[in-house]
Order: C-alpha cells, then sequence, then structure tokens
C-alpha cells in the first residue's frame, strides 16, 4: 500500500548526496565522485543509504526532495555569491562548494533563527538516521551487509535467532556508597 | 444515523493514568470502554529492529514543538510499552515546591506521607522492585564508580524491570519481546478485561461534546493501522463519566478542540507544561583510564566499551535531591543508554569549536559509540511551556507515516530552568572528566528545542483556580463528570522520573472518581483490589479486540 517514491533527477540526487555527505562525512565512492566530498575514511551518511532513507515513503520527506534541491542550490548560489566565490557551473551550486563551505551553510539553514530551520532538520534527521540506525533496512541485513554506519559504532551482532541477548553485563559488585536518605523501598527520602 | 453507542465510563488512552482508572471501574462493575489512538501489540510482536515501519516506530510518537520535542508511547499500554521502567518515588521537597507561583504548587491534600500508601499500592501491582549492584549492567556500573570517585553517592533506582527474565539488549523503547518489563500489558490492562473493560486500538479521540443528561459524547475516528496521516470512519460514544489520558501532549490538545462545545476551559489547560527539566550530556570514556583510574575490567578484555547493553538507566545519583538546596537547584542525574536513530542527532562531540552535532567531529563522536554514557539530568523547570492553537486532528501535524510530528507545544526555558541544567551540565562534567576519565558535552537543543520523555502539568491539580485545571480530585474544573489521571494532572517538575508518581496520583484518584460516577447513576463500588489480585503474576498476553 505504500506508494512507489518520486524519481528524483541526478541534480537532486547529487545535491542529496552532498547535503547528507556534509551531516556524516564518507571516502569518495570513485575518483571523480563529486558529490561525497571525501572529508573522511570509510563510508558515510551516503554510503550508508541516505539516499534510499531519504525517498523511503515512509519518512515524510520523499515528495519535498526536488524542492529541498533546488532551495538548496539557490541558498548555496548565494552564499558563493556573497562571499564572491566562482563555483562551477557544470555542477549544482551546493555540489561545487568545497567541503567547509557546504558544512557553514548547513550551519546557517539549521541555526535556530533561520526560517527554513525545520525542513533542514528534518533533512540532517535522516541523513544522520541512515548512518547510526539503518532504518531504510531490517537491522540483520544492514549488519549482514556490513552498514557503514553500524560497523562504525561498533554495533553488535544479534544471537543466531536474531536476537539481542547481552549474558555478560555486569561488573557484578558494588560501586559506590548509596545516598544515606535512601528509604527502604530503594527511593529517595 | 444508527443510535450512538453508550457506556458507563470512557477512558482515553491506556498509559498509566488510563489503565488504572479502566481497571478500578471495571473491577467495581462500571462498563468501560478504552479508546487508545496507537495500535495493540504483544510480547512476540515487539521487533529488535531499526526499520521504519518495526515495532519502534510503530508505537512511539516524537513531536517536535517550537522549542520542545516531546517523546511518548502511541499504542495499547501508552508510555509503558516503551518505557525504561525506572521507578523512583518523588523526594519530599518537590512536594514543596512554588515554582514561579510564590506558593506551593501542589494542592494541600497531598504530600509525600499522603502519597506514599498510592505509591506501595502501585509498586505491588506492577511489580516495582530494588535492584541489587550483582545485576546493574555496566553502564550503571561505571556512573556508579565515577560517582563514587568524585565523592558522590549513587542508587540501584527502583525499576519495574523482571530482571530475572531481562536479556540486556537495550531495545525497551522498541517494547520487551522477552515479558521482562513489566508494562500495563501484564498487569492493570489484562486486569480491566478479565473485569469485562474493552480496549479499542487505533481510535483518535479528537473531541468531546456535552449531553443533555449531563454526561459526554466522546467523538473519534480510526487510524489507519500502517499510515497514521491516514484517518478513517468516525465514530462517536455516550459515557456518563470521561476520564481523560491521553497523555500530557495530547490530553489539552482535545480540550482545547472541545472547547467550543463544552464552553471556557479553565485557564491551566494547555499551560505550565514541564518537560520535567530534562537535560542529556554524553561522554566518551578512555577505556585505558576506566581500567586505570577505576579499576574495572570486563571478562575479554575491556574495560567498559558496553553502551549497547542493559535496560536504559539503572543508576542514579541523587546527592542534589537535597530539600535545603534552593528551589531551581535541585536535580538527579542517571545513567541512561539512548538508542539510535531517535535522537542521536542531537549528541555533539565534546571539545570541538563550531557545529559538533553533525559532519567530521560528529562521525568521529559514533566510531566511539561503544565508550558512549548518556547522562540524564531530572531538574526543576519552570512549567514555561504553552499548547498553540490545536491541530486539525489528534495532537500534531503528522509528518511521516509514524512517529514523527509537529506539535503546538512552545518552550522558552526562562532563566530558573537555564540555571538547573547549567549546574547539572557543569556537575556531570566534574564527575566524568576528572583524571581523564572521560570526555563530555550536552545534547544540543538548537535542533528540536529541548526534548523531554517525561511531559508533565499541562492540565495540573492544584488549589487555585487561577493556575490548576483540575481540583484536587483530578476533576476537571467547571465541567464535571471529566476526570484527567495522566501525567497532564502532576503540577510540576518531580526531579525523578514521573510514571511511578503519575501512576500513585492516578490510584489515589479513584475512590473519588468511582464515587463521582455512583453519584452519575453509574452502579460501580471502589473495591480496593489490585490487577495482581485476579490475574497471575505473568499475565498471559491479551486478546485481541
Ligand atoms: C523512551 C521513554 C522512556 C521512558 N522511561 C521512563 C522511565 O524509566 N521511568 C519513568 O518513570 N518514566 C519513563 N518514561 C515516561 C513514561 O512513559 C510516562 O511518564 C508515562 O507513560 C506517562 O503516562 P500517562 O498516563 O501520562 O500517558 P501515556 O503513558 O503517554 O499514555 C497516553 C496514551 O494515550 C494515547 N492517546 C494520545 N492521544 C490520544 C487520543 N487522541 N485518543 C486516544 N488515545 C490517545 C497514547 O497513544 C498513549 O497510549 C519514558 C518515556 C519514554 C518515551
Amino acid at each position: 500500500m505504500q506508494p512507489d517514491p518520486p524519481e528524483l533527477d541526478a541534480t537532486s540526487i547529487m545535491t542529496l548526496e552532498a547535503f547528507a555527505d556534509t551531516i556524516i562525512p564518507g571516502e569518495k565512492r570513485f575518483p571523480d565522485d563529486v558529490a561525497v566530498a571525501g572529508a573522511s575514511a570509510g563510508g558515510g551518511a551516503v554510503a550508508a543509504g541516505a539516499l534510499e532513507l531519504l525517498s523511503h515513503p515512509a519518512g515524510g520527506l520523499a515528495e519535498s526532495l526536488d524542492g529541498l534541491s533546488q532551495m538548496l542550490n539557490l541558498h548555496a548560489m548565494l552564499y558563493a555569491n556573497e562571499r564572491g566565490l566562482a563555483l562551477d557551473e557544470a555542477l549544482p551550486s551546493f555540489v561545487a562548494l568545497p567541503f567547509a563551505a557546504r558544512t557553514e551553510l548547513v550551519a546557517q539553514l539549521t541555526h535556530p533563527e533561520h526560517p527554513e530551520k525545520p525542513l533542514w532538520v528534518g533533512l540532517a534527521l535522516f541523513s544522520n538516521m541512515a548512518f547510526d540506525s539503518a532504518a531504510h533496512l531490517p537491522t540483520l541485513e544492514a549488519l549482514a551487509a556490513k552498514h557503514p554506519g553500524l560497523t562504525a559504532m561498533g554495533y553488535a551482532q544479534p544471537d543466531p535467532d536474531g536476537v539481542w541477548r547481552f549474558p555478560d553485563s555486569s561488573y557484578g559488585r558494588p560501586l559506590a556508597r548509596i545516598h544515606p536518605n535512601t528509604t527502604s523501598t530503594g527511593s529517595p527520602a | 444515523m444508527s443510535a450512538v453507542e453508550s457506556t458507563d465510563v470512557l477512558v482515553i488512552g491506556s498509559g498509566f493514568g488510563g489503565a488504572i482508572a479502566a481497571y478500578h471501574l471495571a473491577a467495581g462493575g462500571a462498563r468501560v470502554v478504552v479508546l487508545e489512538r496507537g495500535p495493540w501489540l504483544e510480547a512476540d510482536e515487539f521487533d529488535h529492529d531499526f526499520k521504519l515501519g518495526a515495532s519502534y516506530t510503530r508505537i512511539f510518537d516524537f513531536t517536535i514543538g517550537d522549542g520542545m520535542s516531546v517523546l511518548s508511547g502511541n499504542c495499547v499500554g501508552g508510555g509503558s510499552v516503551v518505557y525504561f521502567a525506572t521507578m523512583p518515588r518523588a523526594p519530599r521537597f518537590v512536594f514543596e515546591r512554588q515554582g514561579s507561583l510564590g506558593r506551593r504548587m501542589w494542592p494541600a491534600a497531598i504530600d509525600r506521607d499522603s502519597l506514599d500508601p498510592w505509591y506501595d499500592r502501585v509498586s505491588q501491582a506492577l511489580p516495582v522492585t530494588q535492584q541489587s549492584w550483582e545485576k546493574i549492567p555496566y553502564g550503571g556500573g561505571l556512573w556508579a564508580a565515577a560517582c563514587d570517585h568524585a565523592g558522590r553517592t549513587a542508587n540501584p533506582a527502583p525499576s519495574a524491570v523482571d530482571v530475572s527474565l531481562c536479556t540486556n539488549c537495550n531495545w525497551m523503547a522498541a517494547g520487551c519481546k522477552f515479558d521482562a518489563k513489566r508494562s500495563l500489558l501484564l498487569n492493570y490492562l489484562p486486569g480491566a478485561t478479565a473485569h469485562g473493560a474493552q480496549i479499542r486500538p487505533l481510535h483518535e479521540v479528537q473531541k468531546l461534546t456535552r449531553n443533555d443528561d449531563g454526561g459526554y459524547r466522546v467523538h473519534y475516528r480510526i487510524v489507519d493501522d500502517e499510515d497514521y496521516r491516514v484517518l478513517h470512519d468516525a465514530g462517536a460514544i455516550d459515557a456518563k463519566i470521561v476520564i481523560l489520558a491521553a497523555g500530557t501532549a495530547a490530553t489539552p490538545v482535545i480540550l482545547q478542540r472541545s472547547e467550543d462545545d463544552l464552553g471556557p476551559m479553565p485557564y491551566a489547560v494547555g499551560r505550565y507544561f514541564s518537560g520535567n527539566g530534562e537535560r542529556l550530556n554524553n561522554a566518551v570514556f578512555d577505556d585505558d583510564r576506566v581500567r586505570e583510574v577505576l579499576g574495572l575490567s570486563r571478562p575479554g578484555g575491556a574495560a567498559y566499551e558496553a553502551y549497547q547493553i542493559g535496560r536504559g538507566p539503572t543508576v542514579a545519583s541523587w546527592d542534589k535531591l537535597d530539600g535545603s538546596l534552593p528551589e531551581f537547584e535541585r536535580y538527579s542525574l542517571e545513567q541512561l543508554y539512548f538508542p539510535p536513530g531517535l535522537g542521536t542527532i542531537l549528541a555533539q562531540a565534546p571539545g570541538v569549536d563550531g557545529p559538533a552535532w553533525y559532519g567530521v567531529p560528529k562521525k568521529e563522536l559514533l566510531q566511539q559509540w561503544k565508550s558512549w554514557l548518556t547522562i540524564f539530568t531530572m531538574s526543576e523547570d519552570d512549567n514555561e511551556g504553552v499548547f498553540g492553537p490545536p491541530p486539525p486532528t489528534g495532537n500534531a501535524n503528522r509528518f511521516s507515516q509514524q512517529m514523527l510530528g509537529h506539535n503546538s507545544l512552545q518552550y522558552r526555558p526562562t532563566a530558573n530552568t537555564l540555571r538547573g541544567w547549567a549546574l547539572s551540565d557543569a556537575d556531570v562534567k566534574d564527575i566524568l572528566e576528572r583524571d581523564g576519565l572521560a570526555k563530555v558535552a550536552p545534547w544540543t537543543n538548537d535542533l528540536v528545542g529541548a526534548y523531554t520523555v517525561h511531559p508533565l502539568a499541562s492540565c495540573r491539580i492544584g488549589d487555585d483556580p487561577r493556575t490548576s485545571a483540575l481540583d484536587d480530585g483530578h476533576e476537571l474544573r467547571g465541567h464535571p463528570g471529566i476526570f484527567v489521571t495522566d501525567g497532564s494532572a502532576v503540577p510540576g517538575a518531580l526531579t525523578v522520573n514521573p510514571a511511578l508518581t503519575i501512576s500513585a496520583l492516578a490510584e489515589r484518584a479513584m475512590p473519588g472518581i468511582v464515587e463521582a460516577a455512583r453519584r452519575r447513576g453509574v452502579p460501580v463500588q471502589y473495591t480496593g483490589s489490585l490487577p495482581s489480585d485476579v490475574t497471575p503474576a505473568r499475565a498471559p498476553a491479551l486478546p485481541r479486540a
């Protein structure tokens, strides 16, 4: 019953990838990768599946992605103009920004006083979620496929039945004095 | 139109406030219908899965306001299904709080002594038990050891987890598939259905209207079971009394929407919201220092690296719960695990100039995830939250199919609230950065405002009609026969986890509510029983409606 995600054009894909890569940066996927800036070793939000998650119909952002991409490129152009930065015109403006400038522009767009803040926070939230929880995939599949985010975090493997249990879980001894006014029920007085 | 269905008692919401009321009224002989907006899941439907559409998003509600975001439950059992089950009583001084009123904010009839017998009842019914150090998960042990190293005390907090069944999987926010967490699905709710109460999931109440006989008509819409943005049929049920227990972020919204029909609401409906003074700090530990300074180690070599292991918050430091300290400067500090996906975007990398919640520093922070420990401050905020006009339906404009929406809550922390947060931030830093144990940074409030899993006080009890929506029997002022028994009734921040206090207040209100029902011709009595008297300690899964 879920509608198919809307088809995104190449400009939108690249722009949104560049945004997601600013939230959780990763290494370039191929030598002339322009969307991923390559600011960090290992996969980042893009390799983690940010575009898949952003265009997932359950998320609520899918319908707005083309519009967000256009707005983002407009902001990038204004940003570049203000600073006299020359941008490669063959690329979407946000993609043409160097990583530090992308980072600064995201700070402006998500600033508490920015009128469009909720939109950009939403985009950032899903970009982050792609990395730290792979919410577009069943978690077992994501782990089996060595999902870059869950793997980088050291998220533990489950038991063979796909369920997490940690029998080794406690230092097993008192590690502090309890508060002198603790009542007989174990609560504060 | 066919005749409207009728019942004696209509309960809105099936969390603590709703389940306790449903149990006592049904046990006493009333016909009870519970309308719950969320789905009805059982233990085997609680997934260990972050995928959108798994139980994690089906049973959870995350509404973003202007300056405050609220996390709560969205299912039969309400917050008890997603909660962490840490269940301390509120300290004595809390009941003497004045906030910014200049006089005591709690009703004269309630203090810690008068509430203790009701705390006892809930503790027996769930049950809540004391915890032993022997079973405290690593995260709690680490927090205890760090507190001790700093000359502080730390306590294993009372809990509603049956530790003998717990696997320390830390998936409790997605529902407990082992029934180790003693949610309302295991006590009050099966107790209520055993006495004939009907629970109807995916029924979202929109508003109330008054009937000529002095009763109320409760109007609902059916919620789609996959896409909660989609509402299906509308319906209504007549009731002699209504128990409103939709939770702090929903109860006042239903009343606001009903104002056109019911007449003016008390001023305090939708005002005085408290986020329980919540604030999170995130620590990243240096494993070598944990071993050297605190003398801790695990089988296999690591000293800690165990953020993922455990069952939410288990150890709290209560040194600042000192009634002799000034108001707004008292707080508890509780160790916590916060699952990925939901809020971790707010975690900031410590010691960074410039943006710390994203970018390269954030990725490096995530790479150290196993060494995280989250410290949860519960302080005294200033009841500064106010709800704006209600959205067309429900309590938020839903954005995602499940979980995410925008509410009308506005929260601008006052200097009092900010002072408590600053003191606790400094305290956490002092405790955890000693001798290079860890690096600490607070979660940012810049993205979704402050955030709370403990919303309170948006429709509160009190003695003063100008600053409380309910009298001390939880009846809505000016609207006889409507009672509010959820977290919205609590007058203010509690400095500890609130569910036991919410529940004790609901238990305490029940004899009076039963009496009010009798006066309205409902054949019901207060039996004083508890669900453990009628269902086995571990009740079987609930039948489906
Ligand atoms: C992740 C998390 C962890 C927590 N951990 C703890 C903890 O360890 N200790 C503690 O004390 N507290 C904890 N809490 C808080 C605790 O869950 C709440 O304080 C408690 O559940 C509040 O009870 P309530 O009766 O006020 O409302 P809820 O339990 O929120 O119940 C309200 C119910 O009403 C339903 N509802 C809402 N609107 C409507 C409508 N229009 N029509 C019909 N139904 C509606 C909701 O779906 C919900 O089921 C936690 C909360 C969260 C989110």
